[in-house]
C-alpha cells in the first residue's frame, strides 16, 4: 500500500484537505480529489497550459507541480475567479464578449493566466498581451479573439476601478 | 419574427459555463470510476511472441487485465473498414487490441483496469510483452517500392488506387504549346485537439443497458458500433459526448479500440470505467493527416490557360484504413477548385506504412489539393513571366456558369456540381485587402532597408455539407421553452448557439427561451456526424424544417383556439396573435397545453388554457388521425449533393536573409459560405482555421525515424503555433446563398485551413526567388534551399 | 503520463535536506519541478525518493554585492527577472531569463534547479559559464565552490556528487565598460533555443575591444565558452569573430536543425549579439 501524505491548502479561498499520495499531481488532485474540473489537463508536460492555476497569485502549471509541495498555498482555480455572488469577473466577461473561446478546454488556464496578467499589468500593450499569454496553447482560435478579449478585460477592469 | 437573430453576433450561449469551469468534459466525469491504461506497442512492425502479465499482479489496486485472447466473438474481431469504396481493394483494419501482429507503435496489446491511472500505469508498465520485430515500412517512397510490406497479403502496399478523370489529359498536355512537369511534397501533421480522446462506460445490471460518453465526433455511430459489437440493441446502449475539448477530425474515426473495450469491460466487471487518453497516446495511438507526394504534369497555353493537368499522388494512410480512402477522394476532387481546365486525370496511390493511421484532419485533403494546384498556378505564371493573380483569373469559372459541373465524382457519391459562387469577386476582394497591386512599391521599400518580403494567394472551394442526412427534433414546452436537439455532435463550434439562432428566427421566440442539445443519442437518435464542415448546413436546415412543422402546428391549434384562420397569425416573442391585433393572442406555452389533450389540468399553465376552446366535434377522435399530441416536431435534411464554400486567401511574408526565418506580416482572408448564422462564430472558426493552416505551414509535422519511431510525440517538439506564432487575420466576406438548402447556407468550419500552405509557399517563394515545393517550410529547410539553389539554378524561379 | 510512486521528504532546512538525501540514496532533489516532474510522468526517471526543498526557507535567497548576483537555491526565475537590483549588478541575467519558457515556468522553476538539470540547450548554464560564474554545493561533509567550466559534465550531466546539494549560484557582476547581450533562436516564442548565444564585451578607457567572450547554448554537451578576443581584434571585427565561432565549432544535428543551419545561425546570432553587447558595453562606458 502506498503511503498518503495529508494535504491541506486553500482552493479560492476555502481550507481543503486530502490525503494523497506523494506523486499525486496538484491538478490531479484539484481534478479529482478535490472535484474542481474546470483546471484541464491537456499534455501533462507542462507545455500547453491548460492547467495553469495561480500559486499565490501567480499561474503556474499545476501537472508540473505535486499536490504535496503545495500543501499551505493558497490555490486560486477557473472556479474561483468569479465573484462570491456568481457574477463573472472582467476576464471572464471579456472573453464571452470577444468571442475569445471556442472548445473552452485551453480557457480555464487562459482565464487564470490572464487574471494574473492584468494584476500586474493593468494597461498592456500588444506585445505585452502576447508574451503574456504565449505559454498557453489553443487549437480553436487562433489567439486573435483571445488578444482581444485581453485588451477588453483592461477595459472592463479600469471601468470598474473607475467606478469604485 | 421578433428581435432579429439570424445573422446576428449573438454571444455564445455555451461560453457562460466553459468560463466558469461548469463544462463538463469527458474525464470530468465518473470520478469515481475504475481507470483503464494501455500496454501499447514500442515497435513500429513485430509480431507478439508472449505476453506476461504476472509482473504487474501484485499492483494493489489492480481490477483486470486484458490481451486479445480475452476478447470474445464480435469483441475480438477486427475493427469495421467504415468506409468501403470500390477502388479500396485491399482495406485493412487492426483488432481492438493486437491479436499476433502490431503494425504501428502505440497500437494497443493489453488493457489494464485499476482503481485509478496511476495504479493502472504501474501495472501496464509491468506487464512483459516479447516481440519478434519485423523490418518496418516508413515514408511514402519506401511504401511505394515495397521492398517490405506492411501487410503480408497486400501485394505493393497499396491498399487502393483511385482515379478521377474528365477529358483526355494526356492528349491535352500533349498539344498543349507550354508543359511543365514538378514535384510536390507535404508532410504529416494531426487534428490535435487539446482534449484527447476518452471513453466512459456505466452499465446498468438491472436495466441491461449501457450509457458511454465518448469524446466524438459521431455519438450515433459510436452507439451503433458498440450496440453490434456488444451484442445490444441499439435501444439498450445510449452514447453522449460531453463537451468536446477539440476535434477538428480525428474524433470522427469510430468505433476506436478504446470504443469498444472500455464498454465491454465495464460490462463484464460490472463497474463504471474510464479511459481518458493521455499526449503521448494521442500522437501514437490516435491519427495523423496530410502526407502525400505530387507528380503533377500540366499543360497550358500562351494566356496561362491550362488545358490539361495530369497529377499522380501517393498518398500515405498508416498501418490501416478503418477510414477508407476519403481523403485521396477529396484530394482529387477538390484539387480543381475554382478552374475550369480542359482535360483533368488524378491517380492516387493510397500506401500502407508502419505508422499511426491517417484519417480526415480539418480539411482533409483539401490543403494537399489546393497545394497542387495553387503551386501549379504559380509555376505557370512564372514560366510566362505573367501576373500570378492574372493566370489564376483567365482560369476562373465565370459567375454566370453555376451551376458548373467539374465533371468528377465527389466524396458523397454525387456529381462534382458547384452550386454557386463568385469566384472573380473573391480574387478581387482579396487583391484589394492585401494591396496585391501596389506590392511591388512596397517590395522595393523593403529591399532599400535591406529586407526581404513577398507576396502569395491561392483560393479554394470546399465541398460542405455532405449528405446523407441530419435530422432535428423541436418540443415547445407548457412553460414555453423551446427544446431543439439534434444527433450530430458539437467540439467548439458554438452550435448551441447557432442552432437557438436558427429555432429562434424560424419560431419566433427569444433566443433566451431555446435550449439546444448536440451528440446524446438519447435527445436524438439518427445522425451522421460532425465533418466535411456540415453542420450548420445539415442539422441546420433540419433545425429549420423542424421549426416549420412545429411552426405550422402551432399555428393550427392557436387558430383553433382564437377563431382565426392560421394564414392570419405570426408569432412574435413566443406569442401567436392575429396579424396587427395584439389582443388576439395566445402564448406558445399555452398552445403546448392544448397540443396535448390530457384531462389532467396539472399545472396553473393547464388550468390557464381551459379558457380556449378546446376540444374538436365530439363524433371525431380527440388526437386526429395522422396527427399527435405535443408541440413538437421533428425533420430531416437530406440534399442532393453538396454545397460549395468557397475563398481567396493572400499573404505578405518577410524572410530573414541571415537566419531564413519566416515572418508572416499580414494575412487576408475573403469568405464565403453563403448566409451566415452568425458572423462572430464563423469569424472564429475562420480564425482558428488559419492558425491551423500557419501550423502546417511553417511548424507542424510528424517525425519518423527509419524504425518507425515518432521523434517528436510530444508539445515540446510538436510545434503547434502559440499566440506569438500567429498573424493577426484580416477577413473580408462575400455571400452567395447555396441554392440547394432553405437556408441558404454553407459550411465554414474547415474553410481557414485549406490555402494557407499554397498561400505561405507562393510569398515565401516570391520573397526568395526559389521555388517552394514542399511544407511545411521550416527555417532549416528554407536555408537548405538557398544553399541548394547556389549549385543548382533549376531552383530559381527566374 | 503520472510519475511512478517514489519516497518523499520534505525537509524544513537544509540540514535535514541532507539528511534526507544521504539517507535515501539514489534520491532526488525537487525544487522547481519544471524539468523534473514531466520527466517523471513520462517514465523517463523513477527516483526511489524525493527530496522536496520548498520549504526550506533559508535557500529562498537573493542577494546582491559583493561583486555579483548569489542566488538560493529556491529563488524563482521570476523573481530573479524582476530584481531590479540583480539587473543592475549583472543586467545578462535578466536578458537570459527572459528567453527561458514562458512566465507560468518562471515562476516556478528555479535557476539553481536550472544548472543543476545542465540540459545543454537551456540559458542559464551558457550565462554562469560565460560570466565564469560558480555554484555553491553542500553536502554532509561541508561546503564547495564549483567554477562553472567543471560544473557542466555533460547533457543533463553536472559535478554534484551524489549527496550533494546545490545551495546558491553566484554570477559575478559585470566589470566597468562591459556589456553584454543574449540572442537565441527558437521555433516557437518560449521553446528551447535551436542555438543561442551570450556575449559578453570589455572596452578599454580607449573605448577599443580588450575583450569579448561568448557563452553557447544547443550546440555541444555543455555549454561552449569562447574568448573572441583575438578574432574579433581591438576594433571590433565582429563578422570575423562570427566567422572564428562557425569554423571552431561542431553542432548536431536534431529534427528541428540541421548541423550545418546550426552552424550558419551561430554565426549569424553571435555576430548580432556581439555588435548588441560592443553597443552595450559603449553605452556603459559613456554613463
Amino acid at each position: 500500500m502506498e503511503e498518503t501524505h495529508e494535504i491541506v491548502l486553500t482552493v479560492n479561498g476555502t481550507h481543503r484537505t486530502a490525503r494523497a499520495p506523494a506523486r499525486r499531481l496538484l491538478s490531479d488532485l484539484l481534478r479529482h480529489d478535490l472535484g474542481l474540473t474546470g483546471t484541464h489537463v491537456g499534455c501533462e508536460h507542462g507545455v500547453c497550459g491548460c492547467c495553469t492555476v495561480l500559486l499565490d497569485g501567480a499561474p503556474v502549471r499545476s501537472c508540473l507541480m505535486l499536490a504535496v509541495t503545495a500543501a499551505g498555498h493558497e490555490i486560486t482555480t477557473v472556479e474561483g475567479l468569479a465573484a462570491p455572488d456568481g457574477t463573472p469577473s472582467p476576464v471572464q466577461r471579456a472573453f464571452r464578449e470577444c468571442h475569445g473561446l471556442q472548445c473552452g478546454f485551453c480557457t480555464p488556464g487562459f482565464l487564470c493566466t490572464v487574471t494574473a496578467l492584468l494584476r500586474d499589468t493593468p494597461r498592456p500593450t500588444e506585445e505585452q498581451v502576447l508574451d503574456g499569454i504565449a505559454g498557453n496553447l489553443c487549437r480553436c482560435t487562433g489567439y486573435q479573439n483571445i488578444v482581444r478579449s485581453v485588451h477588453r478585460a483592461a477595459e472592463l477592469l479600469s471601468e470598474r476601478e473607475g467606478g469604485a | 419574427m421578433g428581435t432579429r437573430v439570424f445573422g446576428e453576433p449573438v454571444q455564445r450561449r455555451e461560453d457562460a459555463r466553459l468560463v466558469t469551469g461548469q463544462g463538463r468534459f469527458l474525464d470530468d466525469l465518473g470520478q469515481n470510476a475504475l481507470a483503464a491504461a494501455f500496454v501499447r506497442s514500442p515497435h513500429a512492425h513485430a509480431r507478439i511472441l508472449d505476453i506476461d502479465v504476472s509482473g504487474a499482479l501484485d499492483i494493489d489496486g489492480l481490477v483486470a487485465v486484458y490481451t486479445w485472447e480475452d476478447l470474445p466473438g464480435r469483441v475480438g474481431e477486427p475493427l469495421p473498414l467504415l468506409i468501403p469504396h470500390p477502388t479500396l481493394t485491399h482495406g485493412r483494419t487492426g483488432y481492438p487490441l493486437a491479436r499476433d501482429t502490431v503494425r504501428h507503435v502505440g497500437e494497443p496489446v493489453a488493457m489494464v483496469v485499476a482503481r485509478d491511472r496511476y495504479l493502472a500505469e504501474d501495472a501496464a508498465e509491468r506487464i512483459r510483452v516479447d516481440y519478434e520485430p519485423l523490418p518496418a515500412v516508413v515514408g511514402i517512397e519506401n511504401a511505394a517500392r515495397a521492398d517490405r510490406l506492411v501487410h503480408d497479403d497486400v501485394p505493393g502496399n497499396v491498399a487502393a488506387v483511385l482515379r478521377q478523370e474528365n477529358g483526355d489529359a494526356a492528349a491535352a498536355i500533349a498539344a498543349a504549346p507550354h508543359v511543365l512537369e514538378f514535384r510536390l511534397a507535404i508532410e504529416r501533421s494531426a487534428s490535435m485537439p487539446l482534449e484527447g480522446r476518452g471513453v466512459y462506460a456505466r452499465w446498468d445490471a438491472d436495466d441491461g443497458s449501457l450509457r458511454v460518453y465518448s469524446s466524438t465526433q459521431a455519438s450515433t455511430s459510436v452507439r451503433a458500433a458498440i450496440a453490434a459489437r456488444l451484442g445490444l440493441p441499439n435501444g439498450k446502449v445510449e452514447v453522449v459526448a460531453p463537451d468536446v475539448g477539440g476535434g477538428f477530425g480525428v474524433k470522427i474515426v469510430h468505433p476506436w479500440p478504446e470504443e469498444v473495450l472500455v464498454p465491454w469491460a465495464a460490462r463484464l466487471l460490472d463497474r463504471e470505467l474510464k479511459w481518458t487518453e493521455d499526449r503521448r497516446e494521442h500522437f501514437v495511438a490516435a491519427a495523423h493527416e496530410r502526407g502525400q507526394l505530387q507528380d503533377v504534369r500540366v499543360g497550358f497555353d500562351d494566356a496561362g490557360r491550362i488545358l490539361g493537368l495530369d497529377v499522380r499522388i501517393l498518398h500515405d494512410h498508416g498501418a490501416y484504413t478503418p477510414y477508407g480512402i476519403i481523403i485521396p477522394i477529396v484530394t482529387s476532387t477538390q484539387l480543381l477548385g475554382p478552374y475550369k481546365i480542359g482535360a483533368y486525370r488524378a491517380e492516387v496511390t493510397s500506401l500502407y506504412t508502419n505508422t499511426v493511421i491517417v484519417t480526415p484532419y480539418r480539411g482533409a485533403g483539401r490543403p494537399q489539393g489546393v497545394f497542387c494546384m495553387e503551386r501549379t498556378m504559380d509555376r505557370v505564371a512564372r514560366h510566362l513571366g505573367l501576373d500570378r493573380a492574372g493566370v489564376r483569373a483567365a482560369n476562373l469559372i465565370q459567375p454566370d456558369e453555376f451551376p458548373y459541373d467539374q465533371g468528377l465524382t465527389f466524396q458523397d457519391g454525387r456529381p462534382l456540381i458547384y452550386d454557386s459562387g463568385d469566384y472573380p469577386e473573391l480574387l478581387r476582394k482579396a487583391r484589394d485587402l492585401i494591396g496585391w497591386d501596389g506590392f511591388e512599391a512596397e517590395r522595393a521599400a523593403a529591399a532599400s532597408d535591406g529586407r526581404r518580403i513577398g507576396i502569395g494567394l491561392g483560393i479554394y472551394v470546399e465541398g460542405t455539407g455532405v449528405g446523407p442526412y441530419e435530422g432535428g427534433h423541436v418540443e415547445i414546452d407548457t412553460a414555453g421553452r423551446v427544446h431543439v436537439s439534434t444527433g450530430l455532435t458539437s467540439q467548439g463550434q458554438g452550435h448551441e448557439t447557432a442552432f437557438a439562432q436558427i429555432a429562434a428566427a424560424e419560431l419566433g421566440v427569444p433566443l433566451g427561451d431555446v435550449r439546444v442539445t448536440t451528440g446524446d443519442t438519447r435527445r436524438f437518435g439518427y445522425a451522421v456526424g460532425t465533418f466535411a464542415s456540415r453542420a450548420a448546413v445539415m442539422s441546420g436546415n433540419a433545425i429549420a424544417l423542424a421549426c416549420r412543422k412545429v411552426r405550422a402546428k402551432a399555428l393550427r391549434i392557436a387558430g383553433e383556439a382564437l377563431e382565426a384562420d392560421p394564414s392570419d397569425l405570426e408569432i412574435t416573442d413566443g406569442v401567436v396573435h392575429v396579424r396587427g391585433d395584439a389582443t388576439s393572442a395566445v402564448p406558445l406555452r399555452t398552445v403546448a397545453v392544448l397540443s396535448n389533450p390530457l384531462r389532467y389540468a396539472f399545472d396553473e399553465e393547464a388550468a390557464a388554457a381551459t379558457q380556449f376552446a378546446v376540444g374538436r366535434p365530439s363524433e371525431e377522435a380527440p388526437v386526429a388521425p395522422g396527427d399527435e399530441p405535443g408541440l413538437e416536431g421533428r425533420d430531416y435534411y437530406s440534399p442532393v449533393r453538396s454545397t460549395f464554400a468557397a475563398g481567396a486567401h493572400a499573404a505578405i511574408v518577410e524572410v530573414d536573409p541571415e537566419t531564413a526565418e519566416i515572418t508572416i506580416l499580414r494575412y487576408g482572408v475573403v469568405h464565403d459560405c453563403g448566409r451566415l448564422i452568425n458572423p462572430m462564430v464563423v469569424e472564429g472558426q475562420i480564425h482558428g482555421g488559419v492558425a491551423q493552416g500557419v501550423g502546417g505551414a511553417l511548424y507542424e509535422r510528424m517525425v519518423y525515424d527509419a524504425s518507425g519511431q515518432l521523434l517528436n510525440a510530444s508539445f515540446m517538439d510538436f510545434l503547434m503555433p502559440y499566440a506569438t506564432e500567429i498573424p493577426k487575420i484580416e477577413t473580408d466576406h462575400l455571400e452567395t446563398p447555396s441554392p440547394l438548402n432553405p437556408l441558404g447556407i454553407k459550411g465554414a468550419g474547415e474553410a481557414g485551413v485549406i490555402p494557407v500552405s499554397a498561400v505561405i509557399a507562393s510569398a515565401v517563394e516570391d520573397a526568395e526567388g526559389l521555388r517552394v515545393d514542399a511544407m511545411p517550410l521550416s527555417p532549416d529547410a528554407l536555408y537548405t534551399l538557398r544553399r541548394r539553389a547556389e549549385h543548382d539554378p533549376a531552383l530559381r524561379t527566374e | 503520463m503520472k510519475p511512478p510512486p517514489f519516497g518523499y521528504a520534505a525537509p524544513r532546512t537544509l540540514d535535514e535536506a541532507l539528511a534526507a538525501l544521504a539517507a535515501a540514496p539514489g534520491g532526488k532533489v525537487l525544487a522547481g519541478g519544471q524539468s523534473l516532474i514531466p520527466l517523471l510522468s513520462m517514465r523517463l526517471a523513477a527516483p526511489p525518493a524525493l527530496i522536496d526543498i520548498n520549504r526550506a526557507a533559508e535557500l529562498d535567497t537573493l542577494r546582491t554585492g559583493d561583486g555579483g548576483v548569489r542566488v538560493g537555491a529556491l529563488a524563482r526565475h521570476a523573481r530573479v527577472e524582476r530584481s531590479a537590483e540583480a539587473a543592475a549588478v549583472q543586467p545578462l541575467l535578466r536578458r537570459a531569463l527572459r528567453h527561458v519558457a514562458h512566465p507560468a515556468i518562471r515562476n516556478r522553476g528555479t535557476v539553481v534547479g536550472s544548472l543543476a538539470h545542465a540540459d545543454p540547450a537551456a540559458e542559464l548554464p551558457a550565462v554562469l559559464a560565460v560570466l565564469g560564474g560558480t555554484v555553491e554545493a553542500a553536502s554532509p561533509e561541508g561546503r564547495r565552490t564549483i567554477p562553472a567550466d567543471d560544473f557542466f559534465r555533460g547533457p543533463l550531466e553536472c559535478a554534484l556528487g551524489p549527496g550533494e546539494i546545490a545551495v546558491s549560484a553566484f554570477f559575478p557582476a559585470a566589470p566597468p565598460r562591459t556589456g553584454s547581450a543574449f540572442a537565441e533562436s527558437a521555433r516557437r516564442h518560449g521553446d528551447y533555443a535551436l542555438t543561442g548565444v551570450a556575449a559578453v564585451v570589455t572596452l578599454g578607457e580607449d573605448l577599443r575591444v580588450t575583450a569579448a567572450r561568448t557563452g553557447h547554448l544547443g550546440i555541444a554537451a555543455t555549454p561552449l565558452v569562447l574568448d573572441l578576443t583575438a578574432a574579433a581584434g581591438s576594433a571590433g571585427d565582429w563578422p570575423a569573430a562570427a566567422a572564428h565561432v562557425r569554423a571552431r565549432i561542431d553542432p548536431d544535428a536534431d529534427i528541428h536543425a540541421s548541423a550545418d543551419y546550426r552552424r550558419h545561425l551561430t554565426g549569424v546570432l553571435t555576430e548580432r549579439a556581439l555588435r548588441a553587447a560592443a553597443a552595450d558595453a559603449l553605452r556603459r562606458a559613456r554613463d
